[in-house]
């Protein structure tokens, strides 16, 4: 028997499991969006995808665990529910790829190490702000060591469903971790900031790198170049808005150089407005990591007759 | 009108204009003569709360945590609370916050985003913490839209709300109508939070208590953010002729203010230039440092910085915009200076 597509649902009808259903509905690789699962009947998502005619559960993760064809499981509800997820879908032999901060498992950031943990039953995406800012910690890391690295991502209110403002404290613990372990520095710190304005704001986020001795601007100035062309093969709208900068700040290691980084991402619009860039490069993570998943699950049940 | 209780939050407001750099010895010396001063309730933590000290909004010179001990261990009579910001500060810290001697804590979001705080009212309920509630930047929203804000808070257990004037931008109209309007809604206590950039810190603080708040903020000499607060010791003295005095040592309270804090402040927060325009642009008076800095660095002047980020809607927290703003104002008039020479 040889299958062309893995089958994969999303948990979670909201802001995310919604605008990944969009994106696997545009370009769908080896997968087949087989479920959209959520708790909340009436929930936008659930309707959106039911007009779309995709099976809905109201049931959450039963219906998906009741489903063996079902492979690969996006999880787009929240840290807390994912721990609950995370072990009924081990159980149950599905590979987890999980959207909340929960930090089940190991981390992916696509242009950093894509094609890490293939054999893992959960992966984790960080967070919205881990998948922006951490490519361009981990391209200063890969040419000078960073002592320390410092996040701010300011997203529009409009775009931070319940499950981002219930857990924000998660997203901060998650977002610093993965700027340390995938992002390469010694130590880190990320700071969320909700902004209301009207008309909402695009996803802004600043970088502030503190490298551990002398480096090479232009290095660093390439590298960085190189990284945000890499992000762009997936979000179209990932950008800095300047150049780096560099500043001379006061610090607990002294007065050091800081590289500032002022980035800008604008969404593709697939679910909310374009100046949700935080969802676009969730999902869109997201997709790259469940299509080599997908690709990685049939090349294994491609056995020689 | 009802006798106030008052907050001195020099050792937090304050720590923006002393640049986070506030000492253990400063810190003793504060309290122990907010304590004797009658003052119940001193606030320490870095300027921006739990955490705060980053590259985004300045680093502690000593870490906020050993300064609420040692704060703890020089009040007899006061309590101590400390300022978290969710997005910034987390459960972690509020957690050590409580063990090294807080007994209060504010929790604080911009205005309309209450409900990003359920988590940390939670726990600091269970650790049997006094709470308040701190709407930021009060001024962007109506009071209406205010009150269905508190209601989340005292949903998550906030024991008050403050209408927080982190711009300094209201009237005293605006300022009564806020409260007014929580203490309508609400079941809990209602706060205000003044600063004086556009030198109405006390006459809002008046107007805020004529319409029923039950908590108001001060710092000694005024040392806050932006032009600074409604000062400690200028509250005492108009609550004592106002036959409000809820027990504060009118004398000792100026001496405070005169003797111990003046000699260590950096520079008098004022209402000049810079700071007038925080209140009238309403942005965050945090940013005056930030934008002094960044204009000179960039070579913009402070006040077309502080003006766009007005524009923009930037809110309490959003230091990093200022770079940005900066660089943009600075690339603006770069083009429109080559334009010149190109028509000379």
């Amino acid at each position: 028997m040889q299958a062309d597509k893995i089958k994969v649902a999303i948990l979670g009808s909201g802001n995310i499991g919604t605008d990944l259903m969009y994106k696997l509905l545009r370009q769908s690789g080896a997968m087949e969006l087989a479920m959209v699962a959520g708790i909340d009947p009436t929930s936008e998502g659930l309707a959106r995808a039911r007009q779309l005619g995709i099976p809905t559960a109201t049931n959450g993760i039963e219906a998906i665990l009741a489903d063996p064809d079902i492979r690969i499981v996006f999880d787009a509800t929240s840290a807390k529910a994912h721990v609950r997820h995370a072990r009924l879908l081990r159980e149950h032999g599905r590979v987890a790829i999980d959207l909340t901060p929960a930090a089940r498992g190991p981390y992916v950031v696509p242009p950093v190490n894509l094609g890490a943990h293939l054999e893992a039953p959960n992966v984790n995406l960080i967070t919205c702000g881990g998948q922006a800012t951490i490519p361009l910690v981990y391209a200063v890391s890969r040419v000078t060591s960073v002592r320390y690295a410092e996040i701010v991502s300011t997203v529009a209110s409009q775009s931070a469903g319940p499950g981002t403002r219930q857990n924000i404290d998660e997203f901060t613990f998650t977002t610093a971790r993965g700027l340390e372990e995938i992002g390469g520095a010694r130590e880190a710190k990320a700071i969320i900031i909700l902004n209301p304005a009207r008309p909402p704001i695009l996803m802004r986020n600043t970088i502030y790198v503190v490298p551990e001795g002398d480096f090479d601007e232009n290095a660093v100035r390439d590298s960085v170049a190189q990284m945000i062309a890499e992000v762009q093969q997936y979000v179209s709208g990932y950008r800095l808005k300047n150049l780096p900068v560099i500043e001379q700040r006061t610090t607990p290691w002294g007065k050091r150089p800081v590289i500032i980084m002022l980035l800008e991402v604008e969404g593709a619009g697939d679910f909310l407005p374009t100046y949700a860039g935080n969802l676009d490069i969730m999902t869109a993570a997201a997709q790259r990591v469940g299509e080599l998943f997908a690709r990685h699950l049939l090349s294994k049940l491609e056995v020689p007759v | 009108m009802k006798t106030p209780r008052l907050t001195d939050t020099t050792l937090r407001d304050g720590s923006h204009p002393m640049r986070h750099q506030f000492t253990r010895q400063q810190v003793a010396a504060i309290v122990q003569a907010l304590d004797r001063a009658g003052v119940p309730v001193i606030e320490v933590s870095h300027g921006d709360g739990l955490a705060g000290s980053s590259l985004q909004y300045g680093f502690s010179h000593t870490s906020e945590f050993d300064l609420i001990e040692t704060a703890r261990s020089n009040a007899e009579r006061a309590r101590i609370a400390a300022l978290m910001l969710p997005g910034i500060g987390t459960r972690r810290e509020l957690k050590e916050a409580a063990a090294r001697g807080v007994q209060i804590v504010r929790i604080a979001t911009q205005c309309t985003e209450a409900d990003i705080s359920e988590q940390h009212f939670g726990l600091a309920k269970e650790l049997g913490l006094e709470t308040v509630g701190f709407l930021m930047m009060a001024h962007m929203r109506s009071p209406e839209e205010l009150v269905e804000q508190a209601r989340l808070m005292e949903a998550y257990g906030a024991d008050c709300v403050y209408i927080v004037d982190s711009a300094g931008a209201m009237l005293p109209q605006d300022a009564a109508a806020r409260v007014r309007s929580l203490k309508a809604a609400l079941s809990v206590q209602v706060g205000f939070h003044a600063h004086n950039n556009l030198g109405l810190g006390v006459a809002n603080t008046l107007a805020a208590l004529e319409a029923g708040a039950d908590q108001i903020d001060g710092c000694l000499r005024g040392l806050g953010a932006g032009a600074g607060n409604a000062a400690t010791e200028l509250l005492a003295a108009v609550l004592d002729r106002l036959g409000m005095n809820p027990g504060l040592d009118v004398f000792g309270l100026m001496d405070a203010a005169e003797y111990i804090v003046a000699p260590i402040m950096p520079f008098q927060p004022f209402p000049d230039r810079d700071a007038i325009t925080i209140g009238y642009a309403g942005v965050y008076s945090t940013f005056l440092l930030h934008a002094k800095q960044a204009g000179a660095q960039y070579n913009v002047d402070p006040r077309e910085i502080l003006v766009e980020l007005g524009r923009r809607q930037a809110v309490a927290g959003q230091e990093d915009w200022i770079i940005d703003v900066a660089l943009d104002l600075s690339r603006r008039r770069q083009s429109s200076t080559q334009r010149g020479h190109l028509y000379e």
